[in-house]
């Protein structure tokens, strides 16, 4: 498996959504409080994990615009969750940086006024040694 | 033992390319009994029938296995097959290897494993059939249709027209059911009431028809042709035989405050109401709940300006016995409610309304009398929005996971009809796919596009705000431009998903008729049978089945009236001859098969028996075939196995057994 | 485990299920093309209270691992009741196979209607998981039969 899939997979075991239900009805990017901040909408994040475009994902602005309010989560009528699939594919940029895992010392240096510091948080509680 | 023979369809390669055929065959040679196997190509064409009618024949045989489909596709025709070359009809048995093992195995080995354990299992049981003739059973020449909509209404038409009377049986005071709350119709905008009117005329002076309004089925006991079902009907607290309709107790009635069912809670009725003006019958009901004189015992004007003294306060509830041969479900639809949608603001905005509610609007006999205005302050609105697809196509809990089929082309009726009559209106409709299959479907649609500009964006709204000044902030995504929008509104209207009348579930149940799980009621094949309930005698007519709109509603209700009306016509039924039997000899007259016996099948004689040359008399069960329906339940349940079930007797189902764990 | 059960272990699974609703069901899958293992074999009854207890301790006695009744859902009978009779039936059949040795596990209660195709094939492949987890049936088996 290239990486590209690998990470596709893992962002979908991770949000534990299957992006193919997604019916591109566009009500996340109708609900998403951070839509004009983004380059990649959130109606978009599904068809770049169903081509496995994971790298443009993880290196566009939405990554870390998405405020992770979870609108798109509870209104998604088709369980999509494109919110959880950001969460996912922000995990996957933490977890590279300390070779899967986070140590506590590493988590200074992560700290960037974009991030959402929930997000480290939990990333930590997963994801030590 | 029966000469067995046994026959193997490819069904083209529906079962040939996972199942080695001639291996089954060849198979089949080794089990006892079996003095012939073929394959073929198609064993249900015409050519395959008259290989196993042949082989039958030529053979003497005496019970046939076709290895073939699902015995509930083909078993009726592989019957009569055999029955033409000679043999009974219940010698024939079917292992089902292609819905049951081809269709859902990939690997050929495996499949064709399986494949020889069914047939196996199949000619055990054929080893151990017996020949058995059908009982007769009267047909009662009386349907009923159960609801009184268009579906209800057109179904009774076809069948009172083929000469058979037919019973209209409904809930509410009039018939007319949702049609008659549509303003027009798509896609050539009649008016609705125009064209229903006269069919609710039609029926309520056919001399064939009796139309029981007020009134819901109670019970319904009996079987395909000899159904026997209790109606209430319930108390109007008006003499239908006295009332003139003149309408002077309604205008009266001092209680005015009940919110109107039939304009969907937008204005008040009065507590003696009828839902319409061309309701049928014209009789007013009276509501009990909401009446002062039922409510405190003091009032009674209604009775007092009734100049025909049809006013009738003692009224009771009345239950009605009636046989019926065919019984036709036409119980429609509603519309879901709306509080798992909250976002879109219908419980926060009087402005936030249903289509249902904007067809009553819309409507010259409507809460505001056909204007189109604002239901919180009067004004006209300016910019209205549509939202498509409100609980429809959702695959959460939240709403339904169907396509709810209608709403595509009543809101392009909708946004049409304000553009032509307001041209100054802005409409906007939000759509994730617009679908518009059916005859002049799409070309209604473009025209809503291109001649009346009504303004379509792909995307679902994601949220609707009401601002303190009364307007509606629509926040929505336009998909194609990739741009968010946020769109003042002074009115928005949401396509909310349609649902099978909540009723319907429990008229199944007393039906019998199976229900999937959107409450829709089951057709008997999807493709083949989809007017007929898998339970005989039962049609289905309209939504109940499924969603609908008008023009296919009423060729779905034509169609299960010539179902119905095929059942009519006959004079007797042949009945399933699959029934239990007592075995004299074991019998001891304990009573338990009677209780556990649904239908009443099962009465007790006391009989002369000879048990191993003493002759004595006995208390013995003795089941009524016409009445029995071969469920089995007495089998299990009898301490001395003295009941058995033809067809499906214990010695077959155990062969069955041991072949397939040979 | 001895040598010979090297290859892979292939329970023999016995399903009846009722001809309105579960042999129904069962077709449903068949036709969507939803898999289910082919240990797997249905015997059709015309209602889930036609299955005699008699016929369940027969597949296990004549070397069944695992064996699954299917019927109308609650309420929704063909003959009204019969799915009623067969849950008590079957409730008491199963505490009693519990209590001589076949485990909860090996016999199994589903309601699925005429429209489940996807809950039957996902019980199936359920069911029979569960069967090869727990291994080949040594209760019950007569093993004159065994061949």
């Amino acid at each position: 498996m290239n990486t590209a899939k690998k990470q596709a997979e893992l962002i979908k075991e991770i949000s534990g959504v299957n992006p193919l239900k997604c019916m591109k009805c566009g009500k996340c990017s109708a609900s998403c409080p951070s839509y004009n901040e983004m380059d990649i909408k959130p109606h978009q994040f599904v068809s770049y994990v169903i081509n496995e475009d994971i790298e443009a994902l993880v290196n566009s602005k939405s990554l870390w615009k998405c405020l992770s309010c979870f609108a798109c989560v509870e209104r998604c009528p088709r369980d999509v969750k494109p919110g959880k699939l950001i969460d996912a594919a922000r995990q996957i940029v933490e977890r590279q940086k300390g070779g899967d895992y986070l140590s506590p010392d590493e988590i200074p240096e992560s700290l960037d006024p974009d991030i959402p510091q929930q997000l480290l948080v939990s990333a930590f509680r997963r994801y030590r040694r | 033992m029966q000469r067995i023979g046994v026959f193997v369809c490819h069904c083209g390669s529906n079962i040939a390319a996972t199942v080695d055929v001639k291996k089954v065959a060849e198979m089949a040679l080794m089990e006892p009994g079996v003095v012939h196997a073929e394959d073929y190509q198609y064993m249900c064409s015409e050519a395959g029938q008259l290989r196993i009618q042949e082989a039958i024949k030529e053979k003497n045989l005496g019970g046939i296995v076709v290895c073939s489909c699902s015995p509930r596709m083909h078993e009726t025709t592989f019957r009569k097959a055999a029955e033409k070359a000679g043999l009974n009809p219940y010698m024939v048995e079917i292992a089902n290897i292609r819905e049951h093992c081809s269709w859902i195995h990939k690997d050929m080995e495996e499949a064709t494993k399986k494949a020889v354990i069914l047939m196996r299992a199949a000619v055990a049981k054929v080893n151990l059939n017996a020949p058995l003739q059908p009982g007769e059973s009267r047909v009662t020449k009386r349907a009923l249709v159960i609801g009184g909509g268009i579906a209800g209404i057109q179904t009774a038409l076809d069948i009172a027209d083929a000469g058979y009377p037919v019973d209209i049986v409904e809930k509410t005071p009039s018939i007319g059911g949702r049609m008659s709350q549509l303003d027009k119709t798509f896609p050539t905008l009649d008016c609705s009431a125009c064209i229903l009117t006269p069919k609710m005329v039609e029926a309520n002076a056919h001399p064939n028809i009796t139309i029981h309004t007020y009134s819901e089925v109670e019970k319904v006991s009996g079987f395909v042709g000899d159904f026997t079902v209790d109606i209430r009907k319930k108390a109007r607290s008006v003499d239908m035989s006295k009332c003139t309709g003149c309408g002077v107790c309604q205008e009266k009635c001092p209680s005015k405050k009940t919110p109107s069912e039939f304009n969907r809670g937008l204005n008040n009725r009065s507590a003696i109401y009828t839902p319409f003006a061309q309701a049928i019958p014209n009789v007013p009901v009276i509501d009990r709940e909401h009446c002062i004189k039922f409510q405190t015992g003091k009032c009674g004007v209604c009775a007092k300006v009734c100049q025909a003294g049809a006013i009738d306060y003692d009224q009771k509830d009345e239950i009605i016995t009636e046989k019926y041969g065919a019984i036709v479900v036409a119980t429609g639809f509603d519309m879901i409610k709306l509080d798992n949608y909250d976002e879109y603001a219908y419980s926060q905005s009087k402005d936030v309304i249903t289509s249902l509610e904007l067809e009553r609007i819309m409507n010259a006999a409507g809460p505001t009398k056909g204007h189109l205005e604002r239901l919180s302050d009067g004004k006209a609105p300016k910019e209205i929005v549509f939202i498509q697809c409100v609980g429809s196509r959702c695959a959460d809990n939240r709403g339904k996971s169907y396509c709810s089929k209608i709403c595509c082309m009543y809101t392009a009726k909708h946004a049409m009809l304000i553009r032509d009559k307001y041209p100054d209106v802005n409409v906007t409709v939000f759509y994730i796919d617009v679908r518009t299959p059916g005859k002049n479907f799409d070309e209604f649609y473009r025209r809503a596009v291109e001649e009346y500009g009504v303004n379509y964006i792909k995307g679902q709204v994601g949220k609707v705000i009401p601002q303190p000044d009364g307007k509606l902030l629509v926040q929505g995504a336009d998909l194609l431009d990739n741009r968010q929008i946020l769109k003042e509104a002074d009115m928005v209207v949401l396509a909310a998903a349609i649902e099978p009348n909540p009723d319907v579930r429990k008229i199944a149940t007393m039906l019998t008729a199976s229900i999937d799980t959107n409450n829709f009621l089951t057709e008997a094949h999807a493709k083949l049978r989809p007017v007929e309930s898998p339970t005989a005698g039962i049609f289905l007519s309209g939504v109940c089945q499924g969603p609908k709109d008008i023009p296919e509603t009423v060729s779905q209700a034509g169609a299960a009236a010539v179902k119905a009306i095929g059942l009519l016509a006959k004079d007797k039924l042949m009945t399933n001859p699959c029934t239990a039997h007592s075995d004299e000899l074991l019998c001891n007259g304990c009573s338990q098969c009677a209780n556990v016996c649904p239908y009443g099948a099962i009465s007790y004689e006391v009989k002369q028996v000879n048990d191993h040359g003493i002759r004595e008399d006995r208390r013995i069960a003795v089941v009524n075939t016409a009445l029995c329906q071969g469920c089995g339940a007495c089998t299990v349940t009898c301490p001395s196995g003295a009941m058995d079930l033809q067809g499906f007797s214990n010695r077959q189902i155990l062969a069955e057994v041991d072949a397939i764990c040979r | 485990m001895s040598i010979e059960n090297n290859e892979e272990f292939r329970p023999k699974i016995v399903a009846f299920c009722c001809n309105w609703c579960s042999y129904a069901g069962a077709d449903l899958a068949g036709s969507s093309r939803l898999a289910y293992p082919a240990d797997v074999k249905i015997i059709r009854v015309p209602c889930s209270c036609r299955v005699n207890p008699m016929f369940i301790l027969r597949a296990f006695e004549k070397g069944a691992d695992g064996v699954i009744l299917c019927g109308c859902h609650p309420g929704d009978c063909h003959y009204t009741t019969g799915n009623f009779y067969a849950r008590r039936r079957m409730t008491l059949l199963f505490s009693m196979l519990d209590y001589i040795g076949v485990e909860n596990g090996r016999t199994r209660v589903e309601w699925v209607s005429a429209a489940e195709g996807v809950k039957f094939s996902t019980t199936m492949n359920e069911f029979v998981e569960k069967i090869r987890s727990l291994g080949k049936n040594v209760r019950l088996e007569d093993l004159r039969c065994r061949s």
